[in-house]
């Protein structure tokens, strides 16, 4: 049994909510420079040169790269031989979030209830916090801030077997239609398949945090990934919307056991400020 | 590309006129800050036939909600934030207030596209995400009014050299759907 302290977690959070939204991560600049030679459209071109360019800004001035630090989702792993001590994880949690946010300059955007009073909590709290028990004797925890313009364009269908390969297809193109400018293309799109409907979007969620170096460990999925990428980026929509052939830098597909009668499908989008950072205590 | 124009904020009729969709611009000048919240004070001013707490007459709003400026900074991150959430107040505002100009990104309502082309006024996209390099460009924040609504309030911004896209220009040209189409390749 190993004891780590809320202290401890606590701090790790707050440092990863920083470093998140200041420092965009390697893997995500270097698909960004890349798609800066490849993309034939000049004004798309000069849009993606302007984004590099402040990804550059945002590590030097350590301001947030993007305004919108987002709602912040934290993936856990939790070892099952970790004792926990000095009071709530979730609370410690929480804490790093609010130290994060208020030490860091970064903006508060969470309301504590979504349809009437529509309060700011001021603090970002609470994180959308997703906590496994995993075996070991350690605690894995990956932030990774989400802002409104993409998240709202994500989507769920729950599709039959029948609707198959070419009923996916549709999905996510209808999900980057629908995104367009407004998630701030180049776009990363997570896709989640199979499960129920929650374990969908979980996978979705998983997949659009996924570093963009990696592809599916499944051969056919990973072939999917890559042919999703070809159809979104045959769409024409373009760095911001505004016409070229770098639409999405990258496809992520995540899957999960289902129903004998389900296809369940979620669409995550997420921008090219793609953000997460992660840690191993 | 085509060449980069350098305009003045505040527009003049013949800048805003003159725009076209496509066009990559440098704006310096003075802009105006506004969202969600300082839009619906505006027309609910509007509707008790009050004077609103800035004259819009020529002015350019860029839609933002900054991140809290570190110390020594004079803004935080400020990049665009999304037009269509405006799009129930910018006609009232080019109509009954004289707005000459708007900065943001996405796609607009046909309505407020009508009301552009009927008082010429153009829509500009600056780069959404790029919010540390466009707060270089703003040299000076001032609030105007509705400072209770924080990182919402009603402000104006002084600005050097600002990058943002003509996307829908005063005739109603669209270079969202111009752009896209050259570039589609879907059947
Ligand atoms: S969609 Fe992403 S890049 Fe665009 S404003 Fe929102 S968080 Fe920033």
């Amino acid at each position: 049994m190993r004891e780590i302290s809320v202290q401890h977690i606590s701090d790790a959070v707050r440092e990863l909510a920083i470093q998140a939204c200041c420092i965009l991560p390697q893997d995500v600049y270097a698909a960004l420079a890349k798609s800066q030679e490849s993309e034939p459209s000049p004004v798309g071109k000069s849009i993606l040169k302007q984004i590099v360019k402040n990804a550059d800004i945002a590590r030097t001035d350590a301001v947030p790269m993007c305004q919108d630090t987002g709602i912040t989702i934290i993936f856990a792993e939790v070892g099952q031989d970790v004792h926990i001590v000095g009071g709530s994880f979730e609370e410690a949690v929480n804490d790093g979030v609010r130290r994060g946010y208020s030490e860091g300059y970064l903006r508060k955007s969470m309301v504590a209830e979504p349809l009437f009073d529509r309060v700011n909590t001021k603090d970002n709290t609470p994180a959308m916090l997703h906590t496994r028990l995993v075996p070991g004797q350690h605690v894995r925890l990956r932030l990774a801030p989400k802002g409104a313009g993409s998240e709202n364009k994500s989507m769920l269908k729950m599709l039959i077997p029948a609707d198959g390969i070419e009923g996916v297809r549709k999905v996510v193109l209808e999900a980057v239609l629908a995104a367009g400018p407004n998630s701030c293309p180049p776009l990363v799109v997570g896709v989640g398949l199979g499960g129920s409907m929650e374990m969908a979007a979980l996978c979705a969620k998983k997949a659009a945090s996924r570093d963009l170096a990696s592809s599916n460990p499944d051969p056919r999925y990973a072939a999917f990934e890559e042919e999703l990428l070809e159809l979104i980026n045959k769409t024409g929509i373009g760095p911001q919307g505004l016409g070229g052939a770098t639409t999405a830098l990258k496809v992520h597909v995540e899957f999960c056991p289902t129903h004998i009668a389900s296809l369940p499908v979620a669409v995550n989008i997420n921008c090219h400020a793609a953000r997460h950072a992660e840690i191993l205590l | 590309m085509s060449e980069i124009k350098k305009i003045r904020a505040p527009f003049d009729e013949a800048t805003a006129r003159g725009l076209q969709a496509g066009q990559c611009v440098l704006i310096s000048g003075t802009i105006i800050a506004a969202r969600d919240a300082a839009h619906k004070k505006m027309i609910e001013a509007l509707d008790k036939g009050q004077a609103l707490p800035v004259d819009l007459h020529g002015a350019v709003i860029y839609y933002v909600g900054p991140s809290p400026s570190k110390p020594g900074f004079v803004i935080g991150s400020a990049g665009p934030t999304t037009a269509g959430r405006m799009d129930a107040y910018a006609p009232r505002l080019i109509r009954e207030a004289g707005l000459r100009g708007m900065i943001g990104k996405g796609y607009r309502k046909p309505e407020v596209v009508a009301a552009m082309q009927e008082y010429g006024v153009p829509y500009l996209a600056a780069v959404g995400g790029a919010g540390a390099l466009i707060a270089r460009c703003i040299k000076k924040y001032t609030v105007l009014a509705y400072a209770e609504l924080g990182a919402e309030a009603l402000a104006a911004m002084e600005v050097e050299d600002f990058p943002a896209i003509v996307v829908i220009d005063s005739k109603g040209n669209n270079y969202y759907e111009m752009g896209q189409a050259a570039y589609r390749q879907l059947a």
